[in-house]
């Protein structure tokens, strides 16, 4: 296999997403002058997150790409989390 | 003599990059938990060691590499539509970005090495046990970033070169996507490293 059908993004699309990750990154710079304390940095990851799935969505193409690549993806980031989860549960009852 | 068409696999090329980079994402990862549960265990350590660290260029850094996400990104469709010099343009913006980013690292890094604020010194063994953490974490997490950008920087060279010796055409594109996939990866790491180390509150 190898002629695969061309998904030819625009340019302009691009322009978008960047001006889009610019307005977030914005944000996440000024959240810590907004002084909500213990909530700072579960927003701060939030906006992250939403950055690299915009940045993995149309940056790296996945939107346009094959199902199973979208589901290998989210089983990466599933596993991922779960060491989080996993590590945190046992970690803050010691 | 003819030249003999191999026979090729772009998807297996670009999926085996990208389970390449789900190694990275958990190398990372890790880190980071390593991170959280740090500034978890020393949260006003934390705090106060990050204030060392120049958020204007941190911020800045940000946006470069974001602005080269896009760049390299744009190269491709560049390619994809024949534009052999609008894709040299544009690799060469990503690559000027990657240098800025460097040049701003050695700024950062300098600044601290220069204050004696690095692993192993006696200052840094004098600080409280947070503050090692921390510094230990910053140094280790943005020196194995800067690494990654340094190697995919070479890649991107590499495929600037191959498209200027026509090697890389609009049917046989594949390492530039890769190089690309590479390069976004290390925009993501970014991403989440800028608002963990410079942060802090």
């Amino acid at each position: 296999m190898n002629s695969e059908v061309q998904h030819i993004t625009e340019y302009s699309l691009y322009g978008k997403v960047l001006v889009g990750l610019l307005v977030l990154t914005t944000f996440t710079i000024l959240i810590p002058w907004l002084d909500l304390t213990a909530f700072t940095a579960l927003i701060a990851l939030v906006l992250a997150s939403t950055k690299a799935g915009i940045v993995m969505t149309y940056f790296m193409h996945l939107k346009m790409e094959y199902i199973l690549l979208k589901i290998l993806v989210i089983m990466v980031l599933a596993i991922y989390i779960s060491v989080i989860l996993l590590t945190f549960s046992d970690y803050i009852f010691r | 003599m003819d030249h003999i068409e191999m026979p090729r696999d772009d998807i297996g090329a670009k999926l085996g990059m990208w389970v390449f980079i789900f190694t990275e994402i958990l190398l990372f990862g890790g880190l980071f938990l390593v991170y959280a549960v740090m500034r978890h265990r020393y949260s006003a350590d934390f705090h106060q060691a990050s204030l060392q660290l120049n958020i204007f260029i941190g911020a800045l850094n940000t946006v470069v590499l974001l602005i080269s996400s896009m760049t390299v990104a744009m190269s491709v469709t560049a390619v994809q539509k024949k534009d052999n010099r609008k894709a040299t343009i544009l690799l060469c913006i990503t690559l000027i970005c990657a240098v800025i980013f460097l040049i701003d690292k050695y700024f950062e890094w300098g600044h601290k090495i220069s204050m004696m604020l690095y692993p192993g010194t006696e200052l840094m063994q004098s600080l409280k046990h947070g503050y090692i953490l921390f510094f230990s974490l910053y140094f280790f997490m943005t020196g194995l970033h800067m690494l990654h950008l340094v190697i995919g920087a070479v890649i991107l060279v590499i495929a600037l070169t191959k498209i200027r010796m026509g090697l890389i055409t609009d049917e046989h594109y594949v390492l530039l996507e890769n190089g690309g996939l590479y390069w976004h990866l290390v925009d993501l790491i970014w991403i989440f490293l800028f608002p963990l180390l410079y942060l802090v509150t």
